[in-house]
């Protein structure tokens, strides 16, 4: 009797394959079958490749049925056991045993040191883009992640601090080192102009209405031409001086390099602390519940307008540094596409999560990057690594950790244990 | 809870509501409802089920704007507020605290940083505070941490601190409930349901707790439907029907009272005892 339905089971299977390579064939057969040579006017047809997806698929699904059942089994026998059990464990024993957490901080820290020194004046470039998403990643983490306030339009306050370093610098010549808190300031208000518009709305209302923002600002600076150039943008901005001094490119990025880890590394800081405060916490309960939330005598306008202003005060110093760096900007760097790649870094490190986060955003801005060897596939990978992502590990690549405190009994003091 | 607190003079008046009406298109959820509630008694309001009780809880704390009415409240040693108007965290920053009738925690909080919460409007520490961590920032922290811990001590939770608050059993999230609420330092506790779900166990325990909190100053106005519960707590019954008070007094006179048997129980049932 069992024996029947695991056979059942197991066709039931193998039909629910069928469909889906049949389903992949469909999907890929413009890109994977139909290859037009425009030069000699035909078209090849690679049908072999067809039978390469549909087998492929086929497989991939019936593994990855026979995984989740695998998983499902192991859950039920014995709970504690499970997969997430282990991790947690295993983050409990690095937080417990500070030794390897210290021995990896080290070799991180060593690697990011001598990046520049070992690898390519290019390989350096791709890091510091990568840094710098870093740094919008954890900037949209506090509105996100932490707030729980999606916002979809995260790259126009990016925008504002590239627009406001070309500008002032176009204008008044004003150097980058003055334009960064600038950048700063002006990203922050733009932030609170956008959110007292909001400050009644959530969930898919918020998203849409921050949504139509980014577009606002994009459209803004592409059709004002007295303003900001419209379309052709603003080229020869500078780079981040150093007390006038000339410096040949190479050093330049290399000095560009180690400022983006500064501003990682204090990005990093202000976030952890925020966190840990009393402004943190109102923001992770405004996340849980918005309601308990004014109950238990939070303000929710001013929590929600530190959440938005402070984020925004990160994007805004992430685009004067964007500008300083491509030396050239134009609205095209700032559409859409951005917004969501920040907030997919956000959500596939971990809501709130600062290390989640980091790696994410090194993953998300490095990956594409080095997979251009299947240059033709790539996107089409990266698409399947998100799916992947989002139905195996749903909470992100780490999950966020409450802190934890300890109570010594005498007094009733705590000390911190996280 | 404040130490600084003058001492409870009772038969003081603490809260009191005139004439308290809330339309809703038509529907009237409150009707001209009064009531007064005196300082360090344990009042109770009780009704069928759509009496409106909640939506009083929800004018009371600013969640609702009642369309008519006044809510005043004397705070002993300082000016009368008045709270129509005010916003949810302005009444509790006035001193009146409630919890929910649906658990409504921040479940993936820790039980002690659930408290914490609490401690919010008793505190000032801002973004720049939070930034640098300034010796005043870091004594306020501590004192939060320190505070909150005794609540939990105090409601029976110390052995969970950490926990998360969804991984509580129900009674204890009933309890965390409670605490958070005595963590923004009330003087009116305003419970929607407390027992509600609760086994005789875990009821009894909610009793001792409520007369702990009484004792140490507190006034409290609760919702309950655990009739024996609430005669046994209550110094003040408030009984409501269709928006309205049809009666109050204290329990015994209450039990009696024809109109709320009437209101439980149906026309038919009086009429077959009369």
């Amino acid at each position: 009797m069992a024996r029947k339905r695991t056979i059942m089971i197991f066709l039931r299977d193998v039909r629910g394959a069928l469909l889906i390579s049949l389903w992949f064939m469909f999907l890929t057969f413009p890109i994977m079958v139909i290859k037009v040579n425009p030069i000699e006017r035909t078209v090849v047809w690679r049908w072999d490749n067809m039978a390469y997806v549909g087998l492929l698929s086929f497989l991939l699904y019936l593994a990855g049925r026979q995984y989740l059942k695998y998983r499902e089994r192991r859950l039920e026998s014995s709970r504690r056991q499970s997969m997430e059990e282990k991790t947690k464990r295993f983050l409990r024993r690095l937080s417990e045993n500070p030794v390897p957490a210290y021995t990896l901080m080290a070799v991180a820290g060593v690697f990011a040191l001598s990046f520049p020194f070992v690898f390519s004046t290019y390989q350096t470039n791709i890091m510091i883009t990568a840094l710098m998403y870093v740094v919008l990643g954890l900037g949209l983490n506090i509105v996100v992640g932490v707030a729980g306030l999606l916002d979809l339009g995260y790259v126009a306050f990016y925008a504002v601090g590239a627009y406001s370093y070309a500008l002032l610098n176009l204008h008044f010549g004003v150097g980058f080192w003055f334009a960064l808190p600038i950048g700063a300031l002006l990203g922050m208000t733009f932030g609170i102009l956008l959110g007292f518009p909001v400050l009644r709305l959530r969930g898919d209302y918020l998203a849409i209405v921050t949504l139509g923002f980014g577009e606002i600002i994009r459209l803004i600076l592409e059709n004002w031409n007295e303003f900001s150039k419209g379309p052709s943008g603003i080229s020869n901005i500078p780079r981040p001086g150093l007390f006038g001094l000339e410096m040949p490119l190479e050093t330049a990025i290399t000095y560009l390099y180690f400022l983006m880890i500064g501003l990682v590394l204090f990005t990093v800081f202000v976030v952890r602390r925020l966190q840990d405060s009393r402004i943190g916490r109102a923001w992770y309960a405004l996340r849980e519940d918005e309601i308990a939330c004014q109950a238990m005598g939070i303000d929710k306008t001013r929590t929600k307008l530190t959440a938005f202003a402070l984020g925004a005060t990160w994007a805004g110093m992430a685009g004067v540094i964007f500008a300083a760096k491509t030396t050239f900007i134009n609205p095209a760097s700032f559409t859409f596409l951005e917004s969501a790649i920040i907030l997919c870094i956000v959500v596939l490190g971990g809501m709130g999560s600062i290390v989640g986060v980091i790696l994410a955003a090194l993953i998300l801005i490095l990956l594409p990057e080095y997979l251009r060897a299947f240059s033709d596939y790539r996107m089409l990978v990266f698409g399947a690594v998100l799916v992947l992502m989002m139905v195996f590990r749903p909470q992100g690549l780490i999950g966020h950790r409450r802190r934890t405190y300890t109570i010594k009994p005498d007094a009733g003091r705590s000390g911190n244990a996280a | 809870m404040q130490p600084d607190r003058p001492p409870a003079a009772p038969n003081r008046t603490l809260l009191e509501v005139r004439g308290l009406t809330m339309d809703f298109g038509g529907i009237k959820a409150l009707d001209h409802f009064d009531l007064r509630i005196r300082e360090g008694e344990i009042a109770a309001l009780i009704g069928p089920n759509g009496a409106g009780k909640t939506t009083f809880f929800n004018c009371l704390t600013g969640m609702y704007a009642p369309t008519a009415g006044d809510m005043l409240f004397f705070l002993p040693g300082r000016k009368t507020v008045r709270l129509n108007g005010l916003k949810p965290n302005k009444v509790t920053e006035q001193g009146l605290a409630r919890t929910f009738q649906n658990i409504r925690l921040f479940p993936n909080m820790t039980v002690l940083e659930n408290v914490m919460i609490g401690r919010h409007c008793r505190t000032r520490a801002r973004v720049l505070g939070a930034v640098f961590r300034d010796p005043r920032t870091r004594r306020e922290e501590r004192e939060i941490v320190r505070r909150s811990y005794e609540i939990i001590e105090k409601i029976g939770l110390a052995d969970q601190v950490n926990e998360f608050a969804r991984n509580l059993p129900y009674g204890a999230q009933r309890r965390l409930e409670i605490a958070r609420a005595l963590a923004t330092d009330p003087v009116l506790l305003l419970l929607d349901e407390p027992a509600a779900g609760m086994n005789p166990r875990e009821t009894r325990m909610l009793d001792e707790l409520i007369c702990r909190i009484r004792d140490e100053g507190l006034s409290i106005l609760l919702i309950e439907h655990d009739m024996k519960l609430v005669m046994s707590l209550s110094d003040h019954i408030f009984v409501m029907d269709y928006g309205k008070k049809i009666a109050e007094g204290p329990p015994p006179e209450v039990r009696r009272n024809p109109q709320v048997i009437r209101a439980y129980l149906g026309e038919d049932i009086v009429h077959d005892h009369a």
